[in-house]
């Protein structure tokens, strides 16, 4: 359940951790040349992020341990794929990959994966516990065992200029509306000093892209209200997508409206061209994972230093009826988890990048791999890397929520550190908390049918009924093909993670 | 000297070789040597066989099969044509063909006068003296085949309807090679005149095609940015401010279009030129002494002399530009929407998800319409050659 999650913040964990007297960064010192010789390739989407900290503690590991670690990178679209095909054709030349854990399914099915639960039960250094547990349940465990080591975590955010809504004497959004009114108000003034006309919201709505996650996150607060096991995405009775209602009708009305506040290009800008918009001080407001509050501090780059607040994803007071399809008003019974009358669906999108080990490698390569990655995974490693905008990892560890001073280390005041690793914090022990789609090719429903269908929302080629019925058709028909009954216990299979 | 000795043993091996000759076994060599062509070119054979009829033939296999992972690897189902019939009749079919609008009073013109026309062509050459029945047989196919592309060009383009990505395609291939046959021609005309630094510009004309096509995206997605790239000011002047192309879908077509045009005009401008300036000088300056105008001496000289390289470079190109992925890919990814996806980065998105099924149905229907097309072409043409040459 849920009670270790919300101990985050909580004494308890960071008691238990200092009675167990874990040295931090023994465990490259334990694997010194272990793996003398030993070569591997490791894949991963062509970065930056997520790339820039594994190519720049190869060299490190490779001094510990002996090991070559060739970090190759491929479009994010092409990753799935990419991996796919090389496991399958049976070629095996990439031996850990640093992927979704949504897309595990299909990777573990057919027996691409290793099994690394003994491994990780073995390994002190990567002080498994330390880890949250939503990233130990959901994002690396698939049937009650370990396949990948996280090394990310992964929530979406709003994001906002702290200054510019204090001087309006404004509170940061609570609800979509709310969003849509500070954009409105900020849209059009100059907001970084450089007199031209800035924007009022920033989102990546790139199509092929990472933005099918965008609409997702407006649309959680209403599709879902009786906690993480009840699911966003379908029926859990009968498998019928959720994406054709009143509920979802609003949140796409939500979020064709923030177009209008922002760029003029925002449906061909990706997360890296928003991250800059917001971070040169072009946006009042912004939808990201936690990358924003890491790449606001660099200060080679970033305009906004100490002018970013966080805050978890805005909700609503309204939510879905689910046997009727209407938008009905909360009340205790049907938002049990609202705020103040405001039901928040934090949404877990993607669910942090994670490291994991080809099964077809030999043995000596994936116990090189593996000790790669719980060397990332490691505090000495990952606390420093969680700080720095550019590797793309957000904390994911009790340690990096508990340790105020990494933050301030690196940049942050302690009072923006506060604020962020609190909408973090908010995210992470929220118990109505929206986890992504999980079941076999998730991909085609998401990256394909979603994505597509929104994307043609935003250029106008279809309206918003369109959409929702594009949608709920599109993902039928993969449902018929792929077996209902098999999808359905697989998506029940998804949710009952948290149940347990 | 030859001793006796030698002679015998010459005789010896006469004998020897014609008892050989008679042997039962001689049939055999002379198959042999009968099919020795055969076997020497067979490994050449095998080799084509491997690298493109076989993967022509799984492709087919994988376009009637769905793609499935289970339990220790994956699996092929056998499902017939229902990848196809998705494209053109089921869900994806207002990716594949587009969404019909309703027909205008336009529309109806523009079909009711091909139809017409086309009746009218197939009707002249049956009454013609060299009309066969396969040629009419053939004729007609490629007659309905225009007839069907030009409906869903029609039906797409009018009312509410959207363009999927064969009419994009056929955008990009139908405007885009004429846009670049042209251009290209004019600057090879200029080109071949006497002009001052006409070196240097032949040099410049040509540089595009050395480019990488993902730079000419990233190019032109700045270029038909109006708040970003060198044209601002004059997208200010105009008061075309805090917009860009890439989120109009015409506007996004046409800056692929362009972009890929400003990379393969040089392609068209090179052949064009040679072509030009190998042509018989004597004839131009024959037709130049009898007084023929620049134009006449373009007409009735140097355009026979060129058509059949055209005609080369025409289908060359059509065949390339229908395989275009690079510039929709990195300049819009396909959008805004879909509106500038072409066949091959709709078969290529589909296969990012290991759709592999329907991606290999998406380049199955390219292989069948660029084939159509340019058979079409081919057989049009021909007789157009031949005609100029004449």
């Amino acid at each position: 359940m849920t009670t270790g999650i919300r101990s985050v913040t909580g004494a308890s964990a960071l008691a238990i951790m200092m009675a167990g007297g874990i040295a931090l960064g023994s465990g490259a010192a334990q694997a010194q040349m272990k793996h003398e010789g030993v070569e591997a390739t490791v894949m991963t989407f062509t970065g930056p992020q997520i790339a820039e900290p594994l190519q720049r503690r190869a060299p490190d590991f490779k001094k510990a341990t002996g090991a070559t670690i060739n970090v190759v990178t491929v479009p994010f679209s092409d990753l799935y794929s990419k991996l796919l095909t090389d496991f399958a054709t049976g070629t095996n030349s990439i031996d850990g990959m640093v992927f979704a854990p949504q897309w595990m399914g299909d990777y573990i099915e057919p027996g691409y994966l290793e099994d690394l639960t003994d491994r990780v039960n073995a390994d002190e250094a990567v002080q498994w516990n330390d880890v949250a547990p939503f990233f130990r349940d959901f994002s690396a465990t698939y049937n009650g065992r370990i396949y990948t080591i996280p090394l990310d975590g992964d929530f979406q955010m709003v994001y906002y200029r702290s200054d510019l809504l204090d001087e309006a004497g404004l509170a940061p959004p609570r609800t979509w509306d709310d969003y849509l009114a500070i954009a409105e108000t900020f849209h059009g003034q100059d907001l970084n000093g450089d007199d031209k006309p800035d924007y009022g919201s920033c989102i990546a709505k790139k199509r092929n892209a990472q933005s099918y996650w965008m609409i997702i996150s407006v649309a959680g607060g209403f599709l879902q209200s009786q906690g993480t096991g009840q699911g966003a995405f379908f029926n859990a009775s009968d498998m019928s997508p959720l994406f054709n209602n009143e509920a979802f009708a609003k949140a796409l009305d939500i979020y064709a409206a923030t177009t209008q506040y922002g760029p003029p290009d925002e449906i061909n800008l990706d997360v890296g061209d928003t991250r800059g918009l917001f971070t040169t001080g072009r946006c009042a407001l912004s939808v990201d994972w936690g990358d924003i509050g890491t790449l606001a501090i660099d200060p080679a780059t970033s305009k906004v230093q100490d002018k970013v607040g966080a805050v978890i994803l805005p909700g609503s007071s309204q939510v879905l009826d689910r046997d009727t399809g209407k938008l009905v008003e909360c009340d205790a019974e049907r938002c049990p988890h609202a705020v103040d009358g405001i039901n928040h669906a934090p949404f877990a999108a993607f669910g942090g990048w994670s490291g994991a080990v080809n099964a077809g490698s030999s043995d000596e390569v994936k116990a090189a791999v593996y000790d790669f990655f719980s060397y990332m995974s490691q505090p000495e490693q990952a606390n420093e890397d969680v700080t720095i905008g550019i590797t793309g990892f957000n904390p994911y560890r009790f340690s990096q929520f508990q340790n105020l001073d990494l933050w301030i280390e690196a940049g942050m005041s302690e009072a923006a550190a506060k604020n962020y690793l609190g909408a973090i914090a908010d995210s992470l022990n929220s118990p109505n908390m929206v986890l992504d789609l999980r079941i076999p090719q998730n991909q085609r429903y998401e990256q394909i049918v979603l994505d597509t269908a929104i994307a043609r929302l935003l250029a106008g080629e279809i309206d918003r009924d369109q959409a929702m019925a594009d949608i709920e058709a599109g993902w039928n028909e993969i449902t018929e093909e792929l077996g209902a009954e098999e999808q359905l216990e697989a998506y029940k299979a998804t949710l009952g993670i948290r149940a347990d | 000297m030859a001793t006796r000795d030698d002679q015998t043993a010459l005789a010896g091996l006469a004998r020897a070789a014609a008892a050989a000759r008679s042997r039962p076994w001689d049939g055999l060599t002379g198959r042999l040597d009968r099919h020795a062509p055969a076997v020497f070119i067979m490994p050449a054979v095998l080799v084509v066989l491997a690298m493109s009829i076989f993967p022509l033939l799984i492709s087919l296999y994988l376009s009637l099969s769905r793609f499935k992972f289970v339990k220790g690897g994956f699996e092929l189902d056998f499902i017939g044509l229902l990848n196809y019939k998705k494209l053109l009749l089921g869900s994806q079919q207002f990716h594949f063909l587009g969404t019909f609008g309703e027909l205008s009073a336009v529309g109806w013109a523009v079909l009711g006068v091909t139809a017409l026309a086309l009746i009218a062509l197939l009707v002249r050459y049956a009454q013609g003296p060299d009309a066969t029945l396969a040629g009419l047989f053939w004729r007609s196919v490629a007659g309905a085949g225009t007839f069907l592309l030009l409906l869903l060009i029609v039906l797409t383009g009018s009312g509410d309807g959207h363009p999927g990505s064969l009419v994009v395609t056929l955008f990009y291939v139908g405007i885009g090679v004429l846009a670049q046959y042209c251009i290209g021609l004019g600057l090879a005309l200029l080109c071949a005149q006497n002009l001052p630094g006409r070196k240097f510009f032949r040099v410049v004309f040509f540089l595009p095609m050395m480019i990488t096509p993902v730079g000419i995206a990233y190019t032109f997605r700045m270029l038909s940015d109006t708040t970003k790239g060198p044209f601002t000011p004059i997208w200010q002047y105009f008061g075309w401010t805090e917009t860009s192309w890439l989120v109009d879908p015409w506007g996004a077509r046409l800056a692929v279009m362009i972009g890929d045009s400003w990379q393969w005009i040089p392609f068209m401008f090179v052949v064009l030129l040679v072509a030009i300036e190998s042509q018989p000088q004597d004839q131009r300056e024959a037709a130049l002494v009898d007084g023929a105008s620049r134009w006449q001496v373009f007409r009735y000289v140097t355009w026979p002399a060129i058509v059949p390289v055209s005609v080369t470079v025409v289908i060359i190109r059509v065949i390339e530009a229908f395989k275009i992925i690079d510039l929709p890919n990195v300049l819009t990814n396909g959008g805004p929407g879909i509106a500038s996806e072409s066949m091959t980065l709709h078969a290529y998105v589909a296969w990012r998800t290991l759709d592999l099924g329907g991606s290999a149905a998406v380049a199955y229907l390219l292989l069948f319409v660029v084939a159509f097309v340019c058979l079409s072409m081919l057989a049009f043409l021909r007789p157009a050659e031949t005609e100029a040459r004449a």
